[in-house]
């Protein structure tokens, strides 16, 4: 390492190489905040959207993983979600959630198993001039199906098709970096497929666009808005669009948190469901 | 709807719209420091150091202080070869370029330099992305 000290003089420069302390730096190909967290369904996203984005901070030729905990807390439901995710190369994500519905008010439970992949099609978060275009399933299955079946879903299971497009601007509007994510999903899911789907009032595939836009006010802070809009298949009860404001803390690569206000609309026939969202991601 | 629109205008508050970037940098002095800590902990980091091995470190560290003096504003005139020139066949990819920005961040904070500023100066830099990473 010597050779490192050969040039100029009288300045701490001219030694850099020889004498600088073991990489005190961040591991992880990609910046800070570039896998963002994992939404409801397991997929890399923001809360209730899957992004663009691939979990976990692995590049070219890297493995990643995350599991994650989420839970949703409103008037008269409450959510609870475990999930996992593996992704190679920042190329292609795999994801398996679970989701525990617990139906507070009215008595008894629902839940699924969601698998999910997501490939990377072109473009890169924050360079170029491409937004990051990626294309994702979610395959969805019920475990308990008497419910559902009783309100009017047609099926135990069915597939989301999605495609997103995110992109950053690190010197956006206030000077401030800037996220936004659309996505464009085809689906018959019943309040995420929780209550089945299709249904009695309509038994086909929509196209339903949902969005997310969130500044970083520092390196590990971010406020931001989603919004998703929802199929309305079953004559029972009317299903409405959901969102959220939500504040996300990127201490480092390997933990986020983020905390949200939800509403989303009437479910089962509950009308006004608000309340509060809480999940923390941890990343490998 | 208004308790949303003061939190967020407290939020994004702390903004300098009375000083240029290369002032926000701390000028001449401020920039070299930024850089000198750049590249101290970038010849601390494994995963890029190996490009640096034989580069006459002073010369780069003078070109890109002066080079980003000229950027943010400041009375110097960038003397080096172009981005696409100065980095041909060193095999930088997305993640070196990655390590090397977040060097900058860490120097950039560490010199306390306003998130405003340094978003401008990552905002300046980014767009190089293409001429430096060969893939
Ligand atoms: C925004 C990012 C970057 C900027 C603004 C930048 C700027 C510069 C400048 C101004 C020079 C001197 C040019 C000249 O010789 O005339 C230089 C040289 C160099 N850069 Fe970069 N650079 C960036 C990214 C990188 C990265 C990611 C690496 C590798 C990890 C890298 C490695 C080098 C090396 C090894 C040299 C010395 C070349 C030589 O003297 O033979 N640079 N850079």
């Amino acid at each position: 390492m010597m050779n490192k000290c050969l040039y100029g003089g009288g300045f701490l420069l001219t030694c850099v190489l020889a004498l600088s302390p073991p990489a005190a730096a961040e591991q992880g190909a990609r910046l800070l905040a570039t896998g963002g967290t994992s939404s409801l369904e397991g997929s890399g996203g923001g809360g209730i959207v899957p992004w663009a984005t691939l979990s976990s901070y692995a590049g070219e030729d890297q493995f990643g993983a995350t599991v994650n905990l989420s839970e949703v807390s409103v008037d008269d439901f409450r959510l609870s979600v475990q999930g996992a995710s593996l992704s190679w190369n920042n190329r292609i994500e795999l994801s398996y959630a679970e989701q525990t519905f617990d139906l507070s008010t009215i008595g008894g439970e629902l839940s699924q198993r969601i698998i999910g992949a997501k490939v990377r099609l072109a473009g890169n978060l924050i360079y170029g001039d491409l937004p990051q275009i990626s294309l994702g399933l979610q395959h969805k299955k019920n475990n308990d199906y008497e419910l559902p079946a009783a309100v009017g879903s047609k099926d135990d299971n069915g597939t989301d098709w999605y495609v997103s497009a995110a992109k950053a601007w690190l010197d956006g509007p206030f000077h401030r970096t800037w996220v936004a994510n659309l996505t464009l999903r085809s689906s018959k899911a019943n309040q995420l497929g929780l209550l089945g789907f299709g249904g009695d009032k309509e038994d086909s595939r929509e196209w339903l666009a949902e969005a997310s836009v969130a500044a970083f006010i520092n390196r590990y802070w971010a406020v931001g808005v989603e919004y998703r809009q929802k199929p309305d298949n079953l004559s029972f009860a009317e299903e409405q669009d959901w969102k959220d404001l939500f504040v996300a803390y990127f201490p480092n690569k390997h933990v986020s948190v983020v905390g949200a206000y939800t509403d989303l609309g009437s479910i089962a026939g509950l009308n006004d469901q608000t309340g509060w969202y809480l999940s923390v991601q941890a990343a490998f | 709807m208004k308790i949303v629109l003061l939190l967020a205008a407290l939020l994004f508050a702390p903004l300098s719209f009375a000083q240029s970037l290369y002032q926000q940098l701390g000028e001449q002095q401020g920039i070299e420091t930024i850089v000198e800590e750049m590249l101290y902990q970038v010849g601390g980091d494994e995963r890029i150091a190996h490009h640096f091995d034989g580069v006459d470190i002073m010369r780069v560290h003078k070109l890109i202080s002066e080079q980003v003096c000229d950027l943010s504003g400041g009375p110097c005139d960038y003397s080096g070869e172009d981005m696409k020139t100065s980095h041909r066949n060193m095999g930088v990819d997305n993640a070196d370029f990655n390590a090397l920005v977040e060097h900058l961040i860490a120097a950039m904070e560490k010199e306390d330099v306003p998130v405003s500023a340094q978003n401008q100066l990552l905002g300046l830099l980014a767009p190089m992305h293409g001429d430096i990473v060969e893939e």
